[in-house]
């Protein structure tokens, strides 16, 4: 894990007064993220941390570490008295909330002034005036701020709100003003429609927030979401640092964010800063801001929100304009003015960022797994690569916490440099014991939709309108796969066969310079002829040849390989002694099947075994008590979530779903005493 | 005409007539041998057909000598005695058309790579590979051989049962391979690989062997079949619940794994057979290897959860340590509360044991201490190193357990690790707990290498009932409960007394291991002369 491979210039000013002790209150990457800036200013680091995340990465990181209570985030990360104690008792000195958790609470802010703690972050007014959908318009529209024509406020009733949109113009877009994101939206094309959502949003209004106010507004159709970062201090000076095109979504979360933007022109760009500027000169911000605007096919843009506080996708701003953006908050809060004038601020190369998550791309782009990584390697041999992370091998992906395992940043001279670094760093990247979204990263660089910049925020659902299916195989790649997998498979015959010391009786290898091999990929059957010398295979497929070589063995995790003369890195996930490979290529994992032509021969006397599903079924592997139920009957849960607690032998043994379902029925509760193999829970 | 030619020179006393006569007459018969053997091989290769050979591939299952074919290198195949017959003339046995050359069996030798192996294989198209006198006689042949030379034997099972045709003469037969099974036991590894029907007095042949397999819905081993246990007992159960591979592998433990199918069983056992030494005279085979010998594992140092009640998976340590992640499973389905297996380190086979605390907390009870102790006792007779992992809480109380015997088999696994006499290393990674630690290969059952890591807790039980106990009827439980944590819940006092020889960064493990296992390549121990030890069966 190494934090910036991308040199920035952003040089540490050694000699002046800094922090003595910072607390994080924060955990993961971004906690990972702010001790390495910190240690290198000098300053010390104290992590918080639930229980179970007593040896998790930051808190090895950190010079002190506090456990602020159980997993549970509204326990611990939430939990602002536990939070308090640390600070008191660890005698920091300033809190870096990182993002998420306390990063946008003013109540947090407010008692580390009380208490004199620096919050490094805006002050209380401007997070409690752009947290609030409403206010943070209205100040945008004194700022002379490009806004979404809208109304904002209490609409009495549904004849009300289609009034509204009348004069606003469909299509409309309502929701509960004190909802974040694109939560709880409505997005109406008609009278009809806007009662509907009227009468949705009206309620989560006032049963979720206790706040009856709405937010009806013209609802830009296929946008793209890019976003300003700014940077101002405590003397009234603020900087624009570029822009963040982060159209690459799925369910309003990002995926693929890069800096500079394809689309936008300098002009545009100066326009969309000076706005951001003026906004954050307009709330006094100090510290690291982020002003998100959505941009229509016409390079109109319009202001969305401000969010007080240092962005997950913020390096990726560090990688262009060489500034630690960490290091620029830690030094505003303590006073200091900015060290640069807009003028100071380039754009220097290209930076791309894909968030690796922990989930499964092929349900709705991205549904959270968990698991331990029993094998982990970031691709970090490799030059202008970024991974910020929080994990490593052995880490667990709990349910707890955001699934993210890292932010993978490349850099370039040019976008094109950039995104082919993102390809051979996703190939280079291993991640074993958990499913993750590779498969779908490393589609959407290769796409040419993206290549050529022409996305939006409907980028995935356009191009992947029944869901992600993971890489296409051409007739050429296929055949890369094929030869690969019998490359591997001759090697690892040929292995089995040397045996080292002194052999009583000796071994005589069946001599052979000639494989002739059945493969199976996706139902297909291919014969395939293999000669080998050293290192080199060459495989013969339907009378074309392919020639692979390379410098592995059977025990690398990553196969650096050359294939017709094209260098390819491909990772082979599984490989067993009845012949079945799993490789990854070009992100996605195929499965493959090698055999002998003899045995692929005989396979045909082979009967078909339906698979028994026992996965929607959960019974008790022993007899214990029920300490906790987890679930109720129709809830969701994900693969390898804890369904429930069951305590034997004074151990608690959490069983776990064997696939993302719904709850069908609960046949336990806490207390009861249950047998080995008594039916628990069954899922649909 | 070669024959012919080749008999001239012999013939110079003779009368031309006479010369040409017995010419015609040797090289008629001669050339009739030929045929005959010919038609013999033919016949033999075909076994009971091509409609039986269609019929067998009907139910999913590969012949005699397919497996043999799958099984073996190509080409590397010698078979014997193909011109065996039964020699039963009852019930009209005598018949032609009821001699098979070779009968219901293909015996002989061949290697897997590379390695030599004996086996045999029941051919089910002859008469059901029903044993009779001659299909036993050259099973023992090649069992005699395979003692001499010393090398392993497998046996692919596929019979219907006793040649009833024959009566005591198939009785016998069984009897004489029981023997050499038992013969065998400790000398060679014997492998049984259940592939069909194995019914009767039939299945005391795999039970008497090493490693029993089995196919999965295509196999079946039971003393007497579902017809005879509902004339007798009145129960109602199918093939598949009375002795198919589900019941063998997970509720009787009598199989050590089952396979998909034929093919799939053929190949994983090739991969096994890699595994094992040719005989006790071998050392543990060593293959090449590429993974790292001294490649730390950093995963390891974070994988004991800090509350000592919380489970783990012992399989991420074994898997995390052993090269390349790969390990054969024994008994992955049965008695998972313990984990057993092959794997290798620096390429050297070794066996793994490991309390799992995942299952049952990791507790010792009848089945995990009987299934610990049969491999313990392979890997000694065969001089394949043990490494054991320890996380025992002690073993399970109850009822159910002391009444099912759990002194008697709990002291099996005990014997077996007192017993052995290869390398033994252990590594305690948790909980060890009372007898239980006594009996996971501690110092004191000669263990030659005993590592704790940091999260080690070696004491008589845990905190809360030894508190209970130590102070009885005393306030400040938890405060004398502190207090024991303190003096005991960590590995000093065990390493304070030598009983463990350091205590390890976990992430080190593997390095420590695999250097631990050079040196004691060469330990030499003996145990007392003895006709032969009592293990309390």
């Amino acid at each position: 894990m190494q934090l910036l491979s991308v040199s920035l210039y952003d040089r540490i000013q050694m000699r002046s007064w800094t922090f003595d002790k910072i607390l994080i209150a924060n955990r993961g990457e971004i906690a990972c993220r702010v001790i390495k800036t910190c240690k290198k200013m000098g300053i010390k680091t104290v992590a918080v941390h639930s229980d179970v995340d007593s040896s998790a990465v930051h808190v090895k990181m950190a010079d002190e570490a506090v456990c602020v209570g159980p997993a549970p985030t509204n326990k611990s990360y939430l939990n602002m008295d536990a939070i308090m104690n640390a600070i008191k008792q660890t005698g920091a000195q300033a809190v870096h909330p990182g993002y998420g958790f306390l990063s946008e609470n003013k109540e947090f802010a407010k008692r580390l002034a009380a208490e004199g703690v620096s919050f490094i972050g805006p002050d209380t007014h401007a997070i409690q005036a752009m947290g609030d959908k409403i206010e943070s318009k209205l100040i945008a529209k004194a700022a002379k701020v490009n806004t979404i024509p809208g109304y904002d406020g209490v609409v009495k009733d549904a004849e009300e709100a289609v009034k509204i949109a009348g004069e606003i113009g469909y299509p409309v877009m309502i929701k509960a003003s004190a909802g974040g994101g694109g939560k709880g939206m409505r997005i109406a094309w008609n009278d009809e429609e806007t009662r509907e959502g009227f009468r949705f949003s009206s309620q989560e209004a006032a049963s979720s927030f206790g706040d009856d106010r709405l937010l009806i507004e013209k609802f830009i159709d296929n946008p793209r979401h890019i976003e300003i970062q700014v940077l101002a201090d405590k003397h009234g000076n603020a900087l624009w640092l570029n822009e963040r095109e982060c159209s690459i979504q799925r369910r309003n979360q990002k995926v693929v964010e890069e800096a500079p933007s394809t689309f936008l022109d300098p002009d545009t760009r100066r326009a969309m800063g000076e706005q951001a500027v003026s906004l954050a000169k307009a709330v006094k911000y100090s510290s690291a801001g982020t002003v998100e605007f959505l941009v229509d096919s016409k390079k109109n843009f319009y202001f969305l929100e401000m969010n007080t506080r240092l962005q997950v996708e913020h390096p990726i701003t560090e990688c262009i304009t060489g500034l630690d953006l960490v290091q620029q908050m830690i030094r505003i809060a303590m006073g200091y003015k900015l060290q640069h004038k807009q003028s100071d601020i380039p754009i220097n190369g290209w930076a791309i960022e894909s968030r690796v998550y922990a989930e499964d791309p092929y349900k709705s782009f991205g549904l959270p797994s968990i698991g331990r990584l029993s094998q982990y390697q970031e691709p970090l041999d490799l030059h202008n690569v970024r991974v910020d992370s929080g994990i490593e091998e052995g880490s667990d992906i709990s349910i707890y916490y955001d699934p993210m395992i890292s932010k993978l940043v490349t850099y370039g001279k040019t976008r094109e440099e950039a995104l082919k670094k993102m390809e051979e760093a996703l190939d280079n990247y291993v991640i074993r014991g958990v499913t993750h979204n590779i498969p779908l990263l490393r589609e959407i660089i290769v796409h040419p939709r993206f290549v050529s910049g022409d996305i939006s925020t409907k980028f995935l659902p356009e191009v992947y309108p029944d869901g992600f299916k993971g890489h296409m195989l051409t007739a050429g790649e296929r055949r890369e796969l094929l030869a690969t997998a019998a490359a591997l498979y001759v090697a690892a015959q040929l292995r089995s066969q040397k045996f080292l010391g002194d052999l009583r009786v000796s071994v005589v290898p069946a001599e052979s310079r000639q494989w002739e091999l059945c493969v199976e990929l996706d139902k297909g059957l291919h014969m395939l002829g293999v000669s080998r010398s050293g290192n080199n295979y060459t495989v013969e497929i339907d009378g074309e040849k392919v020639e692979v070589s390379g410098e592995w063995n059977l025990a690398s995790a990553l196969l650096p390989l050359t294939i017709n003369g094209k260098h390819r890195t491909l990772q082979c996930l599984l490989r067993t002694a009845a012949g079945e490979i799993t490789l990854q290529y070009l992100g996605t994992s195929f499965k493959l099947r090698v055999l002998s032509k003899l045995a692929a021969s005989l396979s045909k006397h082979m009967p078909e075994k339906v698979p028994e599903d026992t996965s929607s079924i959960l019974r008790s592997p022993m007899p214990g008590s029920v300490v906790a139920v987890s679930v109720k009957p129709g809830d969701n849960v994900a693969e390898g979530q804890e369904i429930c607690v069951i305590e034997a032998m004074k151990m608690q043994n959490s069983m776990t779903a064997a696939k993302a379902a719904k709850v069908k029925s609960v046949h336990c509760k806490a207390g009861d005493t249950v047998g080995e193999g008594d039916l628990l829970v069954e899922l649909e | 005409v070669c024959t012919f030619l080749r008999v001239i020179p012999y013939a110079g006393a003779l009368t031309r007539s006479k010369v040409l006569q017995n010419a015609r007459c040797y090289s008629v018969s001669h050339l009739s041998v030929q045929e005959r053997i010919e038609q013999k091989r033919k016949a033999a290769l075909t076994g009971g057909g091509q409609l039986r050979i269609a019929a067998q591939h009907k139910r999913g299952k590969l012949t005699a000598r397919e497996r043999l074919e799958l099984l073996l290198d190509p080409d590397s195949f010698v078979e014997y005695d193909m011109f065996v017959e039964h020699r039963c003339s009852d019930f009209g046995m005598e018949a032609d058309h009821n001699k098979y050359p070779g009968d219901s069996v293909v015996t002989g030798q061949g290697r897997i790579n590379g390695r030599l192996v004996y086996v045999f294989s029941q051919d089910f198209t002859v008469f059901g590979g029903s044993l009779s006198g001659a299909h036993a006689q050259k099973i023992c042949k090649i069992m005699d051989q395979a003692m001499m030379v010393g090398a392993p034997v497998i046996g692919l099972n596929d019979s219907g049962g006793a040649r009833i045709q024959e009566g005591v003469e198939s009785l016998a037969g069984y009897a004489d391979i029981f023997l050499r099974n038992v013969m065998a036991s400790g000398v060679v590894p014997q492998i049984s690989l259940i592939m069909g029907p194995c019914a009767g007095g039939a299945v005391y042949s795999p039970a008497l062997t090493d490693f029993t397999f089995m196919v999965k819905d295509t196999s079946y081993l039971f003393i007497t079949g579902p017809d005879v246990v509902k004339s007798v007992t009145n129960e109602d159960v199918t093939q598949e619940e009375l002795g198919g591979a589900k019941t063998h592998t997970t509720v009787s433990g009598v199989a050590h794994r089952a396979f998909e199918n034929d093919i799939d069983a053929l190949l994983n056992l090739r991969n096994f057979f890699n595994f094992l030494p040719l005989s006790n005279k071998d050392p543990a085979p060593v293959t090449e290897c590429h993974d790292p010998r001294d490649r730390l594992v950093p995963g390891l140092d974070t994988i004991v959860p800090f509350e000592s009640t919380k489970a783990y998976d012992m399989l991420d340590i074994v898997h995390g340590i052993v090269d390349e992640r790969e390990f054969f499973e024994i008994m992955p389905n049965y008695a998972k509360n313990i984990v057993v297996g092959f794997a290798r380190m620096n390429g050297r086979t070794v066996g793994i044991v490991g309390n799992q605390p995942k299952v049952a907390s990791g507790c010792l009870d009848i089945n995990s201490s009987v299934k610990g102790a049969r491999f313990v006792r392979f890997c000694d007779a065969f001089n394949i190193p043990i490494i054991t992992f320890v996380d025992v809480p002690g073993f399970l109380p109850g009822t159910a357990q002391e009444y099912g015997g759990i002194i008697r088999h709990g002291a099996k696994l005990l014997y077996a690790f007192a017993e052995a006499t290869v390398p033994k290393i252990t590594v305690i990674t948790r909980k060890a707990y009372g007898g239980a630690y006594d009996v996971m290969s501690s110092k004191h059952l000669r263990g030659d290498v005993n590592y704790a890591w940091p999260s080690a807790e070696v004491a008589v039980m845990g905190a809360k009932g030894a508190v209970q106990i130590i102070f009885r009827g005393k306030e400040n439980q938890a405060e004398a409960e502190a207090e024991y944590v303190e003096k005991f819940a960590n590995p000093f006092p065990a390493a304070v007394r030598g009983f463990v020889d350091d205590i390890i960064q976990p992430s080190t493990t593997r390095k420590r291991i695999c250097r631990d296992l050079e040196v004691l390549a060469s330990k030499k121990q003996t145990n007392p002369w003895k006709k032969h030890a009592n293990i309390p069966l």
